[in-house]
């Protein structure tokens, strides 16, 4: 059976061979399954099938109870995500200091919605309950990046940063 | 910055400052005027950190050392007294001691409910088995708190002392510290921590050669706010979904792979080696008649102060939110005070009086919680506050459960529609009707305190959600197309024209220097002109 990409055996292997050294780091129980899958999603930047079911049959756990627990967590992917992954903290705090209205202003630049990702994979755009720096509210993080006492029309200048670091790089 | 031995504090203090206060207050000695922090409401400028009520009224156990010492170095928190109280506990008392001593200090979890550490150890301790587990809660999840992580990235030995001594005294020769993955640095410093406490001998075999063993794991979390319950976390360290289970039988009994397991939060263990150094009595002195010792609060919110604040247990939320706080932000009024997170509830101006502890707190529909304090002003409609923190744990329920996964949505539905302006005669009503089977009936305490927010905003205002159900209207203009038009009042305009400028469908006509008026048939009601008027004069008709 050839991966999602469509490769032929060997280049699966290829594929799969940063996984397998995370997996030889782990002994075959249970309760590594979800360092297993976070450090797996660190390598392939969100979890593909293919890696799912070799971890599955790596703990001898059925797919299914995989697929429960990844889709339980909000921090796995099952898709691709963008370069820049952008997270709008929606906590309390933020709210109350205008956080929906920095959300709302990151959508209509980018175009797509909260959970979506552009189609030039540039950015995906997320929210979390609480980033924990209520003092900064309402915050933003970019990558590793905390961008904070934002106001709607600070947006486009700290995303356009991001863009031609992007460009800049390649 | 402070620059001690004087305790001078400068605020704002940027790279260009710096060779200013070189020259002028290291070197002359003058202290540097323009740098010292204003009162926000006195305007007074105070030199000494001591002296700002910011820091006066409170009361530093467990933020004693956060930053003072780098918690990178485990030197720095040895030379600050750190790691005596487990030397004392491990070579000097009984694991029975160490309990009764917990015990007498009146120690209760912080995570929120307040359950008595010293009976929540004597439980483990007393349940007979091979194995037994340390659980440390740092999956901070309430929006609005981040008092763990703090103390995880600012002094992270003092976590781990207090695990040592707990492990010591219910017999526990394993531990977990489950955190959130959104604690990057939290994580990175408590690793380090971790290896060199092990690179003394202050973790592992035979601590401090008193034939106690102990390991200490970080467990990342993934992403649930429901783990933050202790079944469920438990759950997740295993590797499953985080859902919750039926209790009993409790985790002292049957925790993590069915062994004992004693689960603290972050900040009762803090509180640990403060109350072995100096004895139960130095800390049963501090607070109220239930509730000893001091809180953590993360204060944030429309006020001039904010951050983490620990201040003895009984101080009035007057004296946090004016004296510590400062006061609220551009000097507009208090209207609410939200504890506890999505369990907790708001308090209105007239209960600001209230002294703080567990059961006072409970008594008027708020809760301890983990310590969140977001303030609000006239600006913040409460309805959307309650929908907010409804939506909240709405999609963090696990879904387990009936009344939580399906009661929790019905709630929200109904909260949607009040504040786009549908809401229907009995709506009220009906959400208190759902709130209480909730509450009574969720299988945690997640769904079990989901509704607090809800009933208490229908206690104290319940006038906002009447005039958003009766009149279409939005007492704080923050709902948006509540259907009501905007007037301009005649008497306050002063003609200047920047609403009929900001209409975007110029709805708004007039002469300068004359009243506007606004054509009813046309508004949209989107508040633009009402954001922009200079003198308040546009309101939701």
């Amino acid at each position: 059976m050839g991966c999602i990409c469509g490769h032929d055996s060997e280049s699966r292997e290829k594929y799969l061979a940063p996984l397998k050294s995370i997996l030889k780091k782990y002994e075959r129980e249970e309760r590594y399954l979800i360092p297993i899958l976070q450090e797996a999603q660190g390598q392939y930047g969100y979890l593909p099938k293919d890696v799912l079911k070799e971890i599955a049959s790596y703990l001898d756990l059925s797919l299914s109870q995989i697929y429960g627990v990844v889709t339980f967590y909000a921090q796995f992917h099952l898709k691709p995500k963008g370069r820049n992954v952008i997270r709008v903290c929606t906590g309390t705090a933020c709210h109350v200091r205008g956080g929906a209205e920095v959300l709302k202003a990151i959508e209509n630049e980018l175009k797509i919605k909260s959970g979506g990702t552009t189609d030039d994979l540039e950015f995906t755009l997320e929210t979390v309950a609480c980033i924990g720096a209520c003092g900064l509210a309402p915050v933003i993080m970019v990558n590793d990046d905390t961008h904070g006492r934002l106001t709607p029309d600070k947006v486009p200048a700290i995303l356009q940063n991001y863009r031609a670091r992007e460009k800049a790089a390649v | 910055m402070i620059v001690y031995p004087e305790g001078v504090f400068y605020c704002h203090v940027e790279a260009d400052d710096v060779a200013e206060i070189v020259e002028e207050h290291l070197l002359k000695g003058r202290i540097v005027e323009r740098l010292l922090f204003k009162e926000p409401l006195t305007e007074e400028t105070i030199p000494s950190y001591q002296d700002i009520d910011f820091y006066k009224k409170q009361h530093r156990i467990v933020l004693s050392n956060c930053g003072r010492i780098n918690p990178e170095s485990i030197q720095e928190y040895i030379a600050a007294g750190g790691y005596e109280a487990a030397g004392k506990a491990l070579t000097e008392m009984t694991p029975e001691e160490v309990i009764a001593e917990v015990k007498n200090a009146g120690l209760r979890g912080r995570g929120g409910a307040g359950f008595p550490t010293g009976l929540k150890w004597e439980l483990t301790r007393k349940t007979e088995s091979d194995k037994k587990y340390l659980v440390c809660n740092a999956d901070e999840g309430d929006p609005g708190a981040f008092m763990d992580r703090s103390l995880l990235e600012g002094d992270p030995h003092r976590i781990i002392e207090g695990m040592i001594i707990a492990a010591y005294a219910i017999g526990a020769d394993e531990g977990y510290i489950y955190i959130r993955a959104e604690y990057p640095l939290a994580i990175e410093r408590l690793e380090l921590a971790i290896e060199q406490a092990q690179n003394l001998g202050l973790l592992g075999k035979d601590i401090l050669g008193s034939g106690f063993d102990f390991d200490l794991h970080i467990k990342k979390g993934a992403g649930a706010f429901v783990c933050g319950e202790e079944t469920a976390l438990m759950a997740s360290i295993e590797g499953k979904r985080g859902m919750p289970r039926p209790k009993p039988p409790f985790p002292s009994v049957s925790g993590l792979w069915g062994k004992p397991t004693n689960i603290n939060n972050v900040e009762t263990f803090a509180n640990v080696p403060y109350i072995i150094n100096y004895g139960a009595e130095a800390f049963n002195s501090i607070g109220t008649e239930k509730s000893k010792g001091t809180k953590v609060f993360a204060l944030t919110g429309k006020i001039n102060n904010t951050g983490l604040v620990e201040v003895p247990m009984g101080i009035t939320l007057r004296e946090i939110i004016y004296d510590i706080g400062g006061g609220m932000n551009q000097g507009k009024k208090f209207k609410a005070v939200q504890t506890g997170g999505p369990s907790g509830g708001c308090i209105p101006a007239e209960l600001l009086d209230l002294k703080i502890d567990y059961e006072s707190l409970q008594e008027v529909g708020a809760m301890m919680g983990s310590g969140g304090m977001v303030v609000m002003d006239d600006s913040t409609c409460m309805v959307d506050v309650a929908r907010f923190f409804l939506s909240f744990t709405q999609s963090e329920s696990c879904g387990k459960c009936t009344p939580c996964r399906e009661g929790t949505k019905r709630m929200l539905e109904i909260l949607n529609r009040i504040c786009s302006g549908e809401g229907r005669e009995g709506d009220l009503e009906l959400l208190e009707e759902l709130a209480n089977h909730i509450k009574e009936t969720s299988l945690c305490q997640l769904g079990g305190s989901a509704p607090n927010p809800v009933l208490s905003t229908l206690l104290y205002f319940r006038d906002e959600y009447e005039a958003h159900i009766k009149d279409k209207r939005c007492p704080a203009n923050v709902c948006e197309g509540m259907g009501a038009v905007y007037v301009i009042d005649e008497n306050k305009c002063v003609g200047c024209g920047m609403c009929a400028r900001v209409c975007p469908i110029e709805a708004i006509s007039g002469k300068p220097k004359e009243p506007y008026r606004i054509n009813e048939d046309l508004c949209i009601s989107c508040g633009a002109c009402a954001a922009k008027c200079p003198v308040g004069a546009i309101s939701q008709g």
